[in-house]
């Protein structure tokens, strides 16, 4: 059943758009009668035929300045599409990720329109949307709608809601999305940007993620756990917990706060398994679990569990693992 | 130079949450502490207010009186709290916690603003950006290392590939990640001087706020259905004797991870 016209603000990645985006337009195309992608930057024609293989019949392109940030400029330029629009947007969808935060927030506040957030399914109640957020570490769904009318309706979607699949259909018909001016709020200034090396698989692309928590006891105890991605061609993440303890950066926070993982198989080594990690990694396909407390809820979720020490456990698997090379 | 930080006062995570079966709206009619996110940007500011003979100010919204989350902050050294605390609020989204949070800073007037990413408990992670775009200020979301400079911060940026350099004028609101500072835990001296600091309470209406901006009115939308997720199939738990290595290892083979 159609709600109208559905926005999906897609992200450029090197070489076209962004894997997110493309669950988003899988979403989208469910529910949109027409689909249409936004973006800020990038690549024109990549993503023009990116979006159009997944099923958007428009893109709108904003042209970025190098040194702007997506937020504010995309912000008010939607802002200012939207109320000049003859086909408004019934819908905006847009991703849990850095970026499509700073666009849905700072669109919010413009258009004077709520955001429903943390959505992993959306289904559609009485002709209105309704989007279901898992809460309570995903123990709960709750199914929320907009009960005002006018204005789209705006819905962050959390990474690995949706599967992504291309439709095969044309380019994209690519129109200019024109500049608005941001004023005061688009007065910060990307000056350098850098990629951080990265030697295995990205976390949220790795058939296998193992992650470590307050269980490794010290942040040197860490690198058994890239040890054991390593040897295991998967990615190495991390609980709240000792990313909140300085030992490993956000960007390996798996959880509430963090990203959303789901491999074929998710390894929690010292992990007991807290609401805020649980919502990120409970989807896996296969979930090992090495904890020496019998009673961590990290064991609820577990295909395998194994209590005992991860000072024990981990170094002979690495072993184990190292002799079959 | 002032630096204002955002914080909520949540329940205590460890505890398990609920829904109240009416509103559907979280419980938190517990004692509520400071979210563990907020503390890093309470360090964060309180550093930056010690290197220039600043000011650090407080400022948390609640449904209720709840003073208990600032007064750990002033405990830690900030030097004034503002709640703002109104029947009214309960109920309140996004960005009508934006609206009021942004109505205490026009008040406030501070140079800097400075927030967590995303709350433990709500998590919708909009907040800053939706304060920043009703202030008409730039924002820094996401800053995983912080500098101040003459006027401005300079700023990296967590990306999904890396980090922005990113340099931004004052006044800005920046979200801080986990991890960016050390937070210090509150001394008792500082326990015992936080119960003289000046603390104000404010009401919406002190804000210029019409109440049915906030709340359940001003959210604009409704639960309509509050649904159990099935539990995953219980696995196969061993316990280790020096042989769970193995089992890890049968188990991948079986997956042909192995």
């Amino acid at each position: 059943m159609g709600v109208g016209t559905v926005w999906v603000h897609v992200e450029p990645a090197p070489g076209g758009v962004a894997s997110i985006s493309l669950e988003l337009l899988a979403a989208a195309r469910r529910f949109g009668e027409r689909v249409e992608a936004v973006c800020a930057g990038g690549d024109r024609d990549a993503l023009s035929a990116a979006v159009g293989e997944h099923g958007a019949s428009a893109l709108r392109y904003l042209e970025l300045p190098d040194e702007a940030l997506v937020g504010p400029a995309l912000a008010a330029s939607l802002a200012a599409a939207v109320g000049g629009s003859d086909d408004p947007p019934a819908a905006i969808l847009a991703a849990t990720t850095y970026d499509g935060r700073d666009v849905a927030g700072r669109l919010s506040a413009r258009l004077d329109v709520p955001v429903i957030t943390n959505v992993t399914e959306l289904a559609v109640s009485d002709g209105a949307l309704v989007g279901i957020e898992p809460i309570f570490g995903g123990t709960t769904n709750v199914h929320t709608r907009f009960t005002a009318a006018g204005g789209p309706q705006v819905f962050l979607i959390r990474p690995k809601s949706f599967q992504a699949t291309p439709t095969g259909g044309p380019p994209a018909q690519a129109a200019e999305l024109p500049a608005a001016d941001c004023g005061a709020s688009g007065a910060a200034r990307v000056v350098g940007r850098h990629a951080e090396e990265s030697t295995g698989p990205k976390l949220d692309e790795a058939a296998v993620v193992v992650s470590g928590g307050r269980g490794l006891g010290e942040a040197g105890k860490y690198e058994m756990i890239e040890q054991v991605a390593g040897l295991l061609r998967g990615a190495a993440g991390a609980s709240r917990a000792i990313v909140d303890a300085g030992w490993v950066p956000y960007s390996q926070q798996v959880g509430q706060t963090g990203k959303v993982v789901k491999p074929d198989v998710y390894i929690a080594c010292g992990i007991s398994g807290a609401t805020q990690h649980l919502v990120g990694m409970k989807n896996s396909r296969n979930i090992v679990a090495v904890n020496k407390d019998p009673e961590a809820p990290i064991f609820g979720v577990a295909d395998l569990g194994i209590v005992g020490d991860v000072h024990k456990v981990l170094p002979r698997l690495i072993e184990a693992l190292q002799s079959r090379d | 130079m002032r630096i204002a930080v955002c914080v909520k006062q949540i329940p205590d995570p460890a505890n398990p949450g609920r829904l109240d079966p009416d509103t559907n709206a979280l419980v938190r009619d517990e004692k509520l502490i400071l979210d563990e996110s907020d503390s890093y940007g309470v360090e964060m500011a309180l550093q930056m207010a010690e290197a220039t003979e600043g000011e650090v100010v407080v400022v948390s919204m609640a449904p209720n009186e709840s003073f208990g989350g600032l007064r750990t902050a002033l405990a830690m050294g900030a030097d004034r709290a503002i709640l703002v605390s109104d029947e009214a609020l309960a109920g309140s989204d996004a960005l009508g916690t934006a609206k009021v949070l942004a109505a205490a800073m026009r008040r406030a007037e501070p140079d800097l603003i400075l927030t967590a990413t995303e709350s433990t408990d709500g998590y919708t992670g909009t907040v800053p950006a939706q304060i920043a775009e009703l202030l008409d200020l730039p924002a820094v979301t996401f800053a995983k290392s912080v500098s101040l400079g003459d006027g401005e911060v300079t700023v990296q940026r967590q990306t999904e590939t890396g980090y922005d350099e990113v340099v931004c004028p004052l006044p800005a609101v920046l979200s801080v990640t986990a991890g960016v500072v050390e937070p210090r835990y509150p001394s008792f001296k500082g326990i015992m001087a936080a119960k003289n600091k000046p603390a104000d309470r404010l009401g919406i209406a002190e804000l210029g706020i019409d109440a049915g901006q906030v709340g359940w009115t001003g959210a604009r939308q409704e639960i309509v259905e509050v649904a159990p997720v099935p539990a995953r199939e219980a696995g196969e738990i061993v316990t280790d004797d020096g042989s769970g290595h193995e089992r890890i290892v049968a188990f991948l083979e079986e997956l042909k991870i192995l």
